[in-house]
């Protein structure tokens, strides 16, 4: 038994392990040691297009993060409110927005803007004004859909785990709702506020598929380095994917642990 | 309550909280959606995209792509299937025999990979399946040219790899609520640990893997990275073919009428699981449990 669960814990990391080691390899071929070297480093970050990607996809995936987590933590909060076959709607469009397969979502965001750009652009040039296409504005709000039903779950999760006698008691001692809301719920919920944007943040800067679709000449990080995977691999891509992991690795335990002081607090 | 206020403000309120979520559900989902299903009957404009018409043909010409689909509709069930069978003695392993102290450690170590980038995870797969990873080392102990990358197994070993955090979980998570008295109980009325197993523990965390399959079959019939990285030219899903439909060939309606059928298969399969996995009576009740 724990030799089985040792060879799987082998099976899930050895990979990410491969990536880090060759990372440092000295050679031009990924699999293929000749030495240790940071030399990949310095290319990956004086190579202008990939710098540009890095920044196109930190761009994106701050802002994706906090439009996901304000209208998300908004919702979450305005479903608490509601009951009846509104509210059924709503649940059952976060599970939509969630259970879709990217692909889908990638299309479904295509067509919309597509049919957008039809419908507004021959007004907008009889105007004379700048005709709409695609840019980073369409994928974070691409990027904003699939992200807001993850913020709107983690939201609510904490709101249904919250002693309800602190909102009662606050009401009781004349606070405005507002005040209520300001001073009692936020807080509390604050935790689960920064781990949803540390999620969309994560979720939005990996994301490849839904990007590949509505990103139109833009680059993004995962674009370019799908692109230059399927190129071939070379110790380059390595270089960026450890220093993405690692950046990663450290937001997803700020994440996590964020949402473990939660279930304390709570 | 003090400083209550009008109903009729109470619901303006609620409806400002939720207006600019419903406005992104509408116009970037619910909306499109609906436009892909009118697509999927409509004609291929002359430069690509879409042309107004209403004709069946997309979805009589589906077996054009009958490929994508068998291997979508194979992989991904085998997948999950091995995928299940690997994670349960591990699922296991956790709730049952790990060491208290450890647990929580080794479970976030499962967690973790699942959260990397999938780019990057399928990446390192490249370089292992690839000519210079196990088939060089293989050749050493004279299996000369074996070929695994751009394979049905490749595949296989992507989905196992990519997925066994999300099947662990479930699993994990319905060993653990199981009352270890029942246990006890079975071995006192004289089973030996495999009746027990077999009989107690088994039923009961059904549920989990249950769970954990649904997720995972899922998520692997709308992956494209695996089948583009693991698969090369050769393995494609159905995500792979509406690429190219939307992309390249710039196939709008027929793409449609792809996304269309595969949406549905994929809600046909969550309600016929539903129906006749989760609602057997011995799986309800342990989900109670």
């Amino acid at each position: 038994m724990r030799v089985y669960a040792a060879c799987i814990y082998v099976f899930l990391y050895a990979p990410i392990a491969l990536i880090v080691v060759f990372s440092f390899n000295a050679g031009h071929y990924a699999m293929d040691w000749q030495g240790f070297s940071v030399e990949w480093y310095g290319k990956a970050f004086s190579n202008p297009v990939l710098v540009k990607a890095l920044v196109t996809s930190l761009v994106v995936a701050s802002s994706t993060a906090v439009i996901a987590t304000v209208v998300g933590t908004l919702c979450a909060l305005g479903l608490e409110r509601m009951r009846g076959w509104l509210r059924q709607l709503f649940d059952a469009l976060i599970y939509i927005a969630i259970m879709v397969p990217g692909v889908v979502i990638g299309i479904a965001t295509l067509i919309a803007f597509v049919t957008l750009f039809d419908v507004v652009n021959p007004a907008l040039e009889t105007l004379g004004m700048a005709r709409l296409q695609m840019g980073l504005w369409t994928v974070i709000a691409a990027h904003v859909l699939f992200n807001l039903a993850v913020v709107v779950l983690i939201i609510r999760a904490r709101l249904a785990g919250m002693d309800r006698s602190l909102v009662e008691a606050s009401e009781d001692l004349y606070a405005t709702p507002f005040a209520t809301f300001r001073q009692v719920v936020l807080p509390a919920l604050m935790p689960s506020i920064l781990a949803g944007l540390l999620l969309s943040f994560t979720f939005s800067f990996e994301d490849f598929i839904i990007t590949f679709f509505v990103a139109g000449p833009n680059t993004t990080l995962p674009i370019y380095m799908y692109s230059s995977i399927r190129r071939g691999v070379t110790p380059e891509i390595n270089a960026i994917g450890t220093a993405v992991l690692l950046t990663s690795l450290a937001l997803l335990m700020l994440a996590q642990f964020l949402l473990r002081t939660r279930s304390k607090g709570g | 309550m003090a400083a209550s206020i009008s109903p009729s403000r109470s619901r303006l309120v609620t409806a400002l909280l939720v207006a600019p979520a419903g406005l992104f559900f509408f116009f970037l989902l619910i909306l499109p959606l609906v436009v892909v299903i009118i697509y999927s009957f409509g004609a291929r404009a002359e430069a690509g995209g879409y042309a107004p018409a209403f004709t069946l043909e997309n979805y009589a010409n589906l077996p054009a792509r009958g490929r994508v689909f068998f291997n979508t509709l194979t992989l991904a069930p085998l997948g999950t299937l091995l995928t299940a069978l690997i994670a349960y003695p591990l699922a296991y392993f956790l709730a049952v025999k790990a060491n208290e102290k450890l647990r929580t450690l080794l479970l976030v170590l499962v967690i973790v990979p699942f959260w990397t980038s999938q780019l990057l995870r399928y990446y390192a797969w490249i370089m292992i399946l690839g000519a210079k990873g196990i088939p060089n080392w293989l050749s050493f102990i004279g299996f000369a040219d074996v070929r695994i990358l751009n394979t049905p197994t490749a595949v296989l070993i992507g989905a196992i790899y990519g997925f066994l955090p999300l099947m662990i979980l479930p699993i994990y998570v319905s060993l653990e609520k199981l009352d270890k008295r029942l246990l006890e109980a079975s071995a006192d009325l004289g089973a030996d640990a495999r009746r027990t197993f077999l009989q107690v523990t088994l039923p009961l965390s059904l549920p989990g893997v249950a769970t954990g399959s649904m997720l995972v079959f899922i998520l692997l019939m709308g992956e494209y990275i695996l089948p583009s990285f693991l698969g090369g030219g050769k393995v494609f899903f159905i995500g792979n073919a509406l690429v190219d439909l939307f992309l390249q060939s710039r196939n709008w309606p027929f793409g449609a009428a792809v996304s269309t059928a595969m949406v549905a298969i994929m809600f046909v399969t969550i309600a016929l699981y539903m129906r006749f996995v989760l609602s057997r009576g011995d799986v309800r009740r342990a989900a109670l449990v």
